[in-house]
């Protein structure tokens, strides 16, 4: 997928002024977090099992290769074919591959994020395939020609009257705001796509290694289409995503849904193990599971190691204010949210997402939901951490940490400080003691004013009180004359 | 009681009002409160902006200036909040961390303290207004402060407390973020303001002033000079000026 995660404020900029998008996202806004929390009430013990859910990832990426190498052996043993790829694009390379062995012509698709990493739609038609995206809002994505701007329900910044003018435009149909006839309508036009496709590609939600199986969790029908009416069904999904058992697939399952769009359940959860059967009606005649790095192994042991535990159910971007208020594209690459700003500069680079890092005030909002229980804002804190260090910030905001460091530790040079600051701020306030321009700090003062200084520093007006008080005459704290010499006083 | 004040860099320079109001509502509550003068700042703002030495050196600051206090209070969620991180800087040095963790473990933001570890209840006076409380991020998710600053407001007499439309969702602060990315920090802000805005209330109430800040800020150059923004210290401080009357 095309990168656009550097051009992150200009990206921001577009989508707050974006009426339309605007409209869109608060008409949702809360939406799957309303239901999330209407979910949770009827479980007994949220709490109990995302501490569950957080160890049963944690474990298996403790012994990721263990349980890798697991999978792929039960997975061979059941006929399924198992490939590695290092890359987005070595993963394109295998699945074109293994399409041009088996003849294919007609792709469809079930929704993956992987497959949106490594931009598999252009590389597949590129080589004279047609590919068909069947989950509803990748359709409705295709034939607008945009990415996802969500992990879950990937055209939420579309509403029904968006998704109607184009199917007037593509399908040549009467424009209807009728959300059921919309979804009908593109039913109509993805059954034959199933019927003719030789090949179908999907995520994989989960890999299950006691049993060499592939978990895909959708709510609509069309991932069971493309993983058994094709002859070639090729699964394609990120290394970190493997289960030890199907026990610990039920454990997540209680979190997932429920976390993601406040389902106790999704429509269907289906387990795909190995090849069609001898004499059987359907699954597939080859299967493939390519199992895709593409920067995950980076992380294992690492400082951002956590962020691997994630199982992509959405909630930390249903419930972060920044992303309610700028959608998904504006972060400019497959992952969006919290768990995007730190995903996309981890497998990308931090050079190309600079600004991912710092898109949050940490309110936590993510963490509080995380099922997995993520650190997220630490991740970002880390990752900022990383930008400082690696002298990747602006040199003035290098320079002015470092000076305000100094400052707060020199509490004489400190106080003399706040004191000039604050009479300089307060003259500068008009009447209505309000400061409508700051220079340097038009960020704040573009769309807010900002409250001048109430008066004297508090710490010189207590001083003052005290010495009133006890009638003795007041000691200003000024630099103290060691502290004026050393430079640093500890 | 002796009650180590935190102050914070925000109220010092900003509005020192807070600070005041806070050491008169310690007092009514009967504690003896010292404010240190060596303090500067809780190292957030640094910490935030990914320099670590800011925590770990404005950490040991902290220290220095506040082991020896029986509690510790701050009218801020947010640097209470940092405070109660500091432990996690100093896992190579497990005296000090040991220390940091008893040093720590008294820090309590002031509306927490004056309703669950106060020497005696605070009996808050009187006022007339209608007002509502904004739940600072910090606060609300690392320190659970929910009920408390509201127990405060409904214990004042002629105070009446409404509910604004998500209360909990950020204001959009969120320190250098409201500079960086000042754009979506107004959204937010603007957002916060109208839910605040639709209860009718004279004042909108926190117990953060950097998000107050942003709020009024905003509020202000949305074009309204009269709702007033407040920390609930402030107002809780001006209640026990007039003593609650008798019911009748
Ligand atoms: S980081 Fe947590 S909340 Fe966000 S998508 Fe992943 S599992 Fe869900």
């Amino acid at each position: 997928m095309k990168i656009r995660s550097e051009q992150f404020k200009g990206n921001v900029r577009k989508q707050l002024a974006d009426e339309a998008l605007q409209s869109n996202l608060s008409r949702f806004g809360g939406g799957f977090a309303d239901r999330r929390r209407d979910a949770l009430v009827k479980v007994d013990d949220f709490e109990a099992l995302r501490d569950r859910g957080a160890s049963i990832r944690a474990e298996v990426l403790e012994n990721l290769d263990y349980w890798l190498l697991k999978f792929e052996a039960e997975a061979q043993r059941r006929g399924t074919q198992v490939h590695w790829a290092e890359t987005g694009a070595e993963a394109n390379q295998i699945l074109l591959n293994i399409a041009r062995n088996a003849g294919v012509q007609r792709v469809v698709k079930s929704k993956s994020m992987v497959s949106e990493e490594s931009g598999l739609n252009e590389v597949l038609t590129e080589a004279g395939m047609t590919v068909t995206e069947t989950d509803l809002g990748e359709y409705i994505l295709q034939l607008a020609n945009e990415p996802p701007s969500h992990i879950i329900a990937p055209a939420i910044h579309k509403s029904r009257d968006e998704v109607s003018a184009l199917f007037e435009k593509h399908h040549g149909t009467p424009r209807t705001d009728d959300i059921p006839s919309l979804c009908e309508e593109a039913r109509g036009q993805l059954r034959p796509h199933f019927l003719a496709a030789d090949m179908g590609v999907s995520g994989g939600n989960f890999l299950i290694a006691e049993t060499g199986s592939v978990t895909i969790v959708t709510n609509e029908g069309n991932g069971r289409m493309v993983t058994t009416l094709p002859r070639v069904h090729v699964a394609m999904t990120g290394i970190e995503k493997v289960l030890p058992t199907l026990e610990d697939l039920s454990a997540i399952l209680r979190l997932l849904p429920r976390s993601a769009t406040g389902q106790d359940i999704t429509n269907y959860v289906s387990i795909l193990t190995g090849v069609r059967d001898e004499g059987a009606m359907d699954g597939p005649q080859e299967n493939h599971v390519i199992l895709v790095d593409n920067g995950r192994s980076r992380l294992l042991g690492g400082d951002l190691h956590d962020a691997l535990r994630c199982i992509r159910c959405g909630a930390c971007m249903n419930h972060c204010p920044v992303y309610q208020n700028i959608g998904g594209h504006a972060y400019g690459w497959v992952y969006p949210g919290p768990i995007g700003a730190i995903l996309t500069p981890a497998f990308l680079g931090l050079e190309k997402a600079l600004d991912l890092p710092q898109a949050s005030t940490l309110c936590a909002a993510c963490e509080v939901v995380c099922p997995v229980r993520i650190p997220l804002p630490d991740l970002m804190r880390v990752l900022r951490e990383k930008e400082l260090t690696q002298g990747l910030r602006p040199w003035h905001e290098r320079l002015s940490i470092r000076l305000w460091r100094w400052l707060a530790l020199h509490p004489g040079w400190y106080a003399f400080a706040a004191r000039w600051g604050t009479r300089l701020l307060r003259g500068m306030a008009g009447s209505d003691r309000l400061l409508h321009t700051l220079p340097g700090l038009d960020g704040w003062t573009e769309g807010r004013d900002m409250p001048a200084p109430q008066g004297e520093t508090f710490r010189d007006q207590w001083r003052k009180k005290q010495a009133a008080e006890r009638k003795i005459i007041p000691i200003r704290l000024d630099p103290s004359p060691s502290e004026k010499k050393a430079g640093l006083k500890k | 009681m002796r009650i180590g004040l935190f102050v914070t860099c925000l109220v010092d320079a900003m509005r020192p009002s807070i600070g005041f109001a806070s050491v008169s509502l310690l007092e009514a509550a009967g504690c003896e409160v010292t404010i240190p003068d060596t303090q500067t700042c809780c190292g957030q703002p640094g910490f935030n902006s990914g320099d670590r030495p800011s925590g770990i050196q404005l950490g040991l600051a902290f220290l220095r200036d506040f082991e020896g206090f029986d509690a510790i209070v701050a009218p801020s969620g947010s640097c209470i909040g940092m405070i109660h991180d500091y432990p996690t800087l100093f896992k190579d040095d497990l005296a000090l961390q040991a220390r940091l963790n008893v040093l720590t473990a008294k820090c309590y933001e002031l509306t927490d303290f004056l309703v669950n570890h106060a020497p005696k209840p605070l009996s808050p006076g009187r006022l007339s207004m209608t007002v509502s409380y904004h739940d600072s991020c910090t606060g609300l998710r690392q320190l659970e402060i929910k009920s408390q600053p509201r127990f405060l407001l409904q214990q004042t007499q002629g105070v009446e407390l409404r509910e604004m439309k998500d209360a909990e969702i950020c204001c959009g602060f969120g320190g250098s973020f409201s500079i960086k990315l000042g754009d979506i920090a107004t959204q937010m802000a603007d957002k916060k303001c109208a839910h605040a805005l639709e209860t009718g209330c004279d004042a909108i109430v926190g117990g953060d002033l950097g998000c107050l800040l942003n709020i009024e800020g905003r509020l202000r150059r949305r074009g309204d000079p009269h709702t007033q923004v407040k920390h609930v210290a402030e107002l809780l401080a001006e209640s026990l000026v007039n003593p609650q009357l008798e019911k009748s």
